[in-house]
């Protein structure tokens, strides 16, 4: 499709959109002093049970999303009206003050026999003072979320990928649990949308396109913006150890860069890091204690089975696993790739 | 603006009423625990700058992680000017207090335990601040950790003191760390009593400056039940006090004995690693005026070679004092530069052996020196360490 006819699209798409909106976005952004208690009073959403976004709130996602227990994540964006986003290579865009990044966890249950459940939403504001992450956990009626200082236990069950029914401690993180992840050296920042880990196809609402398109369609970036796109890890075309580092990069490398929450054990996994100590290979543990599992190193090239990362990976005790929150469950497939990278390795 | 103070007591709602005190707490807050047991399944954080979080006493406010369901500690600290005083955390699943990243951090009389005694289910630290500075750590007390009790590491300005650690393989360890004082604690029952370490990999590293003086190290004799793959899994059961891989360390006026391997080895980091900027011998060690206790009558052969070799060397007279001897190769053949050299003065009674390397691969040669007295020297004190505790 030529990029006139794209933007023609795109135009008639918005006009229309726009016209149906019935809500729009309340709150200072700018200033949270007063936090909403509720959701409902931003106005992000036109419809909250079916997450029907309000005006100028547009949804998106992303190439690789961290596992956090087989959660389906319906991501939104506010970005204030007339406002553009900068592009740093490899970085997160930065979002002008005022930007909302919104992400609601819920288990849809699309392929089996249980109801969709809206678990909680996650906001990640960009103030005047900075990025402030404020969570809403849903009630039972689906119609609302109540902020959760402290985060939330959800005993729930969900239909799992294979489609058997399974019982999951959900656990919505509390505010300092997301700055374990979203804060690099003391800085508050948004992990997921980098250029390269966006440039694929959305299904907007009448059509589908890439997603930085649109947004440049939205005047947010620069149409010309050259990006890489992030090898998607579930990919089986691309190489193992493109697909292993992606994967590794999204669910360690937040933590596990420097600057970042796990940098006292020199363990790195986000996607630039070439030292092979560094990450991991023959790298005895430092402060892992009986999370070694009795291993002596982080990454045993050709013995998966005796690789401390994998043994962490694979763990459901909350003094072993990895990451050390944000999962109640382990991640199958991925457990799988990053065996099939280390045995090869 | 005058400082709030929140009282908590033990209830089904403890940890939600604990977790949104820490979270909306303004900097002066004090966050009080009532005496009693709080049962909490997951675990708690503090991001808040100047906040006291305080007990009604060590052994009456207990936190207590027996059912933790998700966390990986017991409690985390992320900002500065923090007291925590008076409270002890019982079962954490991994470290019970884990402090990263902050300025000026007080423990006073606060006690972590793993009450099942030492297990290598046991989490890994009690007492664990990392990567801070103006650490002061006073009067506590830490039992049954499967790595280290009071573990401090990459940070500087560090005072440990009046605290006792009992039942851990490492009793109190001072690691990838800048100018710290260890001094008036007890390291009783441990696998290793105090450890001064430096490893490389991490971002900071070259420790240096540590003084350990006044300590009880007596009758670490407990097995080592670390599990394997962490760096204290290889300290021999019955060691007072290693020093591996620091510089400028002075450890002087202890009580050191009934240690079944050996009351002080200063050790070469022994595995290999890729890691160019990291300097893996002590130098500059300085041991003076100890009171050593029987020691070396029951040596762990089971851990490392250091205890084999001791042993060989010996004829099974084992020392207090054991030095590996290893240096930079140009050290070997041209000697030691002074000010790097080891000094052991006025030990009383106290015996020494330090291998000589070249004498120990080759046959017809001395393979160690035995005479404590070629290691006398003029003692340099290094400066105390000190910062503002009132904060």
């Amino acid at each position: 499709m030529k990029a006139f006819k794209k933007l023609f699209l795109i135009s008639f798409f918005l006009v229309s959109f726009g016209s149906q909106a019935q809500a729009s976005v309340q709150s200072n952004l700018l200033d949270l002093t007063q936090v909403p208690s509720y959701l409902s009073e931003f106005g992000f959403f036109q419809d909250m049970q079916n997450q029907v976004p309000a005006e100028g709130v547009h949804p998106y996602s992303l190439v690789n999303p961290l596992f956090s227990d087989q959660t389906d994540k319906l991501r939104f964006v506010f970005v204030p009206e007339g406002q553009k986003l900068g592009y740093e290579k490899d970085k997160v865009f930065i979002f002008p003050v005022g930007s909302t990044l919104i992400k609601t966890f819920a288990y849809l249950n699309q392929n089996g026999s249980l109801e969709q459940q809206l678990l909680e939403t996650r906001l990640l504001i960009n103030t005047a003072s900075g990025w402030k992450a404020i969570s809403y956990v849903w009630n039972k009626e689906q119609t609302d979320a109540k902020r959760a200082i402290a985060g939330a236990t959800i005993p729930t069950s969900f239909v799992s990928h294979e489609g058997k029914v399974m019982d999951v401690r959900y656990r919505a993180p509390n505010q300092n649990q997301c700055k374990e992840c979203h804060q690099v050296s003391k800085v508050m920042t948004p992990i997921g949308p980098k250029a390269r880990n966006m440039n694929k196809l959305m299904q907007y609402e009448s059509v589908e396109m890439n997603q930085l398109t649109y947004w440049a369609a939205l005047g947010w970036i620069d149409q010309n913006l050259k990006a890489e796109a992030m090898g998607d890890y579930a990919d089986l075309s691309a190489s193992l150890n493109d697909r292993a580092r992606a994967y590794l990069d999204i669910n360690c490398g937040h933590c596990h860069i420097p600057g970042g929450s796990a940098d006292t054990t020199g363990l790195y996994l986000d996607f630039t890091e070439q030292d092979p100590e560094q990450l991991g290979i023959f790298k005895k543990p430092v402060a892992a204690g009986r999370a070694s599992g009795n291993l002596k190193y982080s990454v045993v090239p050709g013995h998966a089975k005796d690789s401390i990362l994998l043994y962490r990976m694979n763990s459901l005790d909350p003094g072993i696993m990895m990451p050390e929150s944000g999962r109640a469950l382990a991640d199958e497939p991925g457990i799988q790739l990053i065996t099939d990278w280390i045995n090869q390795l | 603006m005058l400082a709030a103070v929140q009282i908590i007591q033990p209830s089904n709602n403890a940890y939600q009423e604990i977790q949104e005190a820490l979270i909306l707490a303004e900097p002066g807050d004090v966050i009080r625990l009532t005496a009693g047991t709080f049962n909490l399944q997951d675990s708690l954080s503090l991001d808040v700058n100047g906040v006291q979080v305080e007990g009604e006493g060590m052994n009456q406010t207990i936190l207590d992680f027996t059912d933790q369901q998700s966390g990986a500690q017991g409690l985390s600290v992320t900002s500065d000017n923090v007291t925590l005083q008076d409270f002890s955390i019982q079962n954490a699943k991994g470290d019970a207090i884990k402090v990263k990243g902050v300025t000026n951090i007080k423990f006073l009389r606060v006690k972590t335990e793993w009450t099942d005694g030492p297990k290598p289910e046991n989490g890994a630290y009690g007492l664990y601040p990392v990567e801070s500075t103006n650490v002061l750590i006073d009067g506590c007390v830490a039992i049954g950790a499967s790595d280290a009790g009071i573990y401090v590491g990459q940070s500087q300005n560090i005072i440990v003191r009046n605290s006792r650690a009992e039942f851990n393989v490492a009793g109190i360890e001072i690691e990838n760390s800048y100018y710290a004082d260890v001094f008036n604690n007890v390291a009783t029952n441990n696998t290793g009593g105090i450890l001064i370490f430096d490893l490389p990999g991490l971002p900071q590293q070259g420790g240096h400056h540590v003084r350990v003086f006044n300590n009880k190290s007596v009758g670490n004799n407990t097995d080592n039940f670390a599990p394997e793959g962490n760096i204290v899994g290889e300290v021999p059961r019955g060691t007072g006090i290693i020093i591996q891989a620091n510089s400028d360390v002075e450890v002087f006026d202890n009580e050191i004995g009934d240690n079944d391997t050996v009351n002080i080895a200063v050790v070469t980091y022994g595995n290999e690693t890729d890691d160019e900027a990291y300097y893996p011998h002590p130098k500059s060690i300085q041991i003076h005026g100890n009171k050593f206790g029987p020691t070396g009558y029951n040596p762990d052969t089971s851990k490392g070679d250091l205890a084999q070799i001791l042993y060989n060397l010996s004829g099974g007279n084992m020392p207090d004092i054991f030095w590996d001897g290893l240096v930079p190769m140009s050290q070997l053949v041209f000697g030691q530069p002074d000010d790097e050299k080891m000094i052991v003065s006025n030990n009383g009674d106290g015996t020494l052996l330090a291998i000589k390397p070249i004498g120990y691969m080759l046959p017809f040669l001395e393979p160690a020196i035995l005479d404590i007295n070629e290691f006398e020297g003029v003692i340099t004190p290094l400066a105390k360490v000190e910062f503002d505790e009132s904060f």
